[in-house]
């Protein structure tokens, strides 16, 4: 097998993209910045940073402190507001062909469906991610996504104003005691595809001014350092999906990805598609490289495609 | 917003330079994109470093004939003392030129040029642009003590109007740069101050240039984890052309900022009349 025969091609809910990557929420602005470094239709799909209703100043500084092989953030979701993000950033994705995940958050079930509605039949939105578990949220943990009952309410109400052609993915949170029950309640509620995982809470104190490192005490934990808990997640996850506990649907793995092994890594566990996100940050040229490296790693195996990798960890040997 | 390049960059020279260190690296194409006010960052180690995030350093010099950048490194920390120590013949992984110049003079004009420690490395390709224009240019630089100083000979290279400041008084006069900063303004009659260095100076020097009605352009130096506008971790409170302040990031908005816009005492926290300050629950 040769790297360059290897079939890329993964799904997106029930849609079919060219390969699996795409980049996570948050980590690549609307795609401007990263274009200088990746032409982004090359990529599965463009995650969006999180849209929200209204524009949004995100947190105070210092927003941002380095940890062992990851990072804390807590940006707090900055963004234009939905109306900015359609009228100016979704017409350039598009002509770029960018096929666009949109990640959306809003703090009450009607504004998630409201956003909804302004992206249903645009041009370039592949899909949805609804972001139901980022840290940085007023109200820090206690998101939609800790609990299965608020889960299933969100995805059911999105679910039911997007249009059918477009896959919703939920986004879940590590930081949960049992992950498999909000898997289920998303996935039971209509979702076609989980993301996985969020940043984890955590904290850093600064030695020199003895204080929390970050403005606002905690963060989201990103990078290598979250990638055993994420890959925990998308394995225990897959397997309730093999144990017919959770309808079967596609798992879209992140959470410290930072090479084509890495990518393999969280397909053998169960995901049949990867998002990049903190590693786009030391270098944004990421996405291409883990694509190689990843069909490298494959053709090394023998797999002929991508898809046969998924969940293979989970077979006896 | 820059088009920078991001290639492994072999470092032909690292030379201590007072409490710093000089990188020179070969980056074939960084230095025709270069402009002063431009940044650069590096990578902590190879792709299995567990220090993720890029350091950003100004440009220090820029040499189309060579194919050379050099920067200047302060360590401080972990990772900016492993890229102090790059060896010569080791590659550096560098993404530049990045970030938004100093605003450059149509014409001759007199500007003052202020900066505190390693962060004068941004003036010299400055001024010799200035000069270049017919203008002409003075230094103030400063630093905590003599051996912070950095760039003192080449600033007197370039001019005859340069003065340094330490705090303990172990080079030139005691006192900071903002001390003498109105009275050079008059001095060499100038009508803009550039500046580089930490927030508390370059506030002051904004304000100052405010009060004396000459304009003020300053190279920020905030913490970023990307440096090419993806992270959204380096944005200041900036008052906008349309009046509004909003958060701007300094590594593609910035560095450079006019030193009247920025609202420094509002730095760390999220002033209640920012744009999106309503949706944060700050009110």
């Amino acid at each position: 097998m040769q790297p360059q025969d290897v079939d890329l091609r993964a799904p997106l809910g029930s849609t079919v993209l060219p390969n699996p990557l795409s980049t996570a929420a948050g980590c690549a602005g609307y795609g401007r910045e990263l274009a200088r470094f990746v032409p982004l239709d090359a990529l599965g799909t463009v995650t969006t940073k999180t849209i929200m209703p209204q524009p949004r100043s995100g947190r105070a500084t210092p927003r941002l402190a380095e940890t062992p092989s990851g990072m804390l953030n807590s940006i707090g979701m900055p963004g234009a507001g939905i109306d900015a993000f359609v009228r100016q950033e979704l017409p350039w994705l598009a002509e770029r062909g960018a096929r666009v995940l949109v990640s959306i958050a809003g703090e009450r079930l009607e504004e998630f469906a409201a956003l909804v509605e302004r992206l249903n039949g645009q041009p370039g939105v592949a899909g949805i991610e609804l972001n139901i578990s980022c840290p940085n949220t007023a109200d820090r943990g206690l998101f939609f996504a800790s609990n299965p009952a608020t889960s299933y309410d969100v995805v059911r109400a999105v679910r039911k104003v997007t249009d059918p052609e477009l896959p919703v993915y939920a986004k879940l949170s590590p930081d949960v005691t049992s992950i498999t029950e909000i898997a289920a309640a998303c996935v039971q509620a209509g979702a076609d595809g989980l993301s996985m995982v969020n940043t984890a809470l955590g904290m850093a104190v600064d030695l020199d001014t003895l204080r929390p490192a970050l403005a606002d005490g905690t963060g989201g934990l990103s990078g290598p350092a979250l990638r055993p808990i994420a890959v925990r997640c998308v394995y225990q996850v897959h397997a309730a999906m093999l144990a017919e506990r959770i309808p079967m649907v596609p798992i879209l793995g992140m959470g410290g990805i930072r090479s084509g092994r890495d990518a393999l890594e969280f397909t053998l566990a169960g995901a049949s598609g990867v998002a990049v996100g903190t590693a786009l940050f030391n270098d944004p040229g990421a996405p291409l490289r883990i694509l190689d490296e990843l069909r490298a790693e494959l053709a090394a195996r023998g797999f002929a495609k991508y898809t046969d990798a998924v969940g293979l960890a989970h077979r006896p040997l | 917003m820059a088009n920078p390049l991001h290639l492994r960059a072999e470092v032909l020279t690292n030379v201590p330079d007072a409490a710093y260190h000089r990188l020179l690296l070969r980056a074939p194409g960084v230095p025709e994109r270069a402009r002063p006010g431009h940044f650069a960052t590096l990578a902590v180690g190879g792709p299995d470093s567990s220090m993720l995030l890029r350091r950003a350093f100004s440009i220090h010099r820029a040499d189309p004939e060579a194919g050379t950048v050099e920067l200047v490194v302060a360590a401080r920390g972990p990772g900016s003392r492993r890229l102090a120590e790059a060896a010569p013949g080791e590659t550096l992984d560098l993404i530049a030129p990045l970030g938004t110049p100093f605003p450059l003079p149509d014409g001759p004009v007199s500007a003052l040029l202020v900066a505190d420690g390693h962060h004068s490395a941004v003036l010299f390709d400055l001024a010799a642009e200035i000069q270049r224009r017919g203008g002409q240019v003075g230094f103030i630089l400063g630093a905590a003590g003599a051996d912070r100083l950095f760039g003192v000979e080449r600033a007197r290279e370039l001019t005859r109007d340069v003065l340094v400041l330490t705090e303990d008084g172990s080079a030139g006069m005691a006192g900071q740069v903002t001390g003498p900063l109105a009275q050079a303004v008059g001095a060499i009659e100038a009508s803009v101050v550039y500046a580089g260095g930490p927030v508390p100076m370059l506030a002051a020097v904004g304000a100052i240039a405010a009060e004396l009605g000459v304009r003020s352009h300053v190279a920020v130096e905030a913490a970023m984890a990307c440096g090419v506008g993806i992270c959204m971790t380096c944005v200041l409170p900036v008052v906008g052309e349309d009046g509004v302040s909003r958060f701007v990031r300094s590594c593609t908005d910035g560095p450079v900022f006019d030193g009247s816009r920025v609202r420094w005492a509002d730095i760390g926290t999220v002033p209640p009349d920012l744009e999106g300050a309503a949706a944060m629950g700050v009110s």
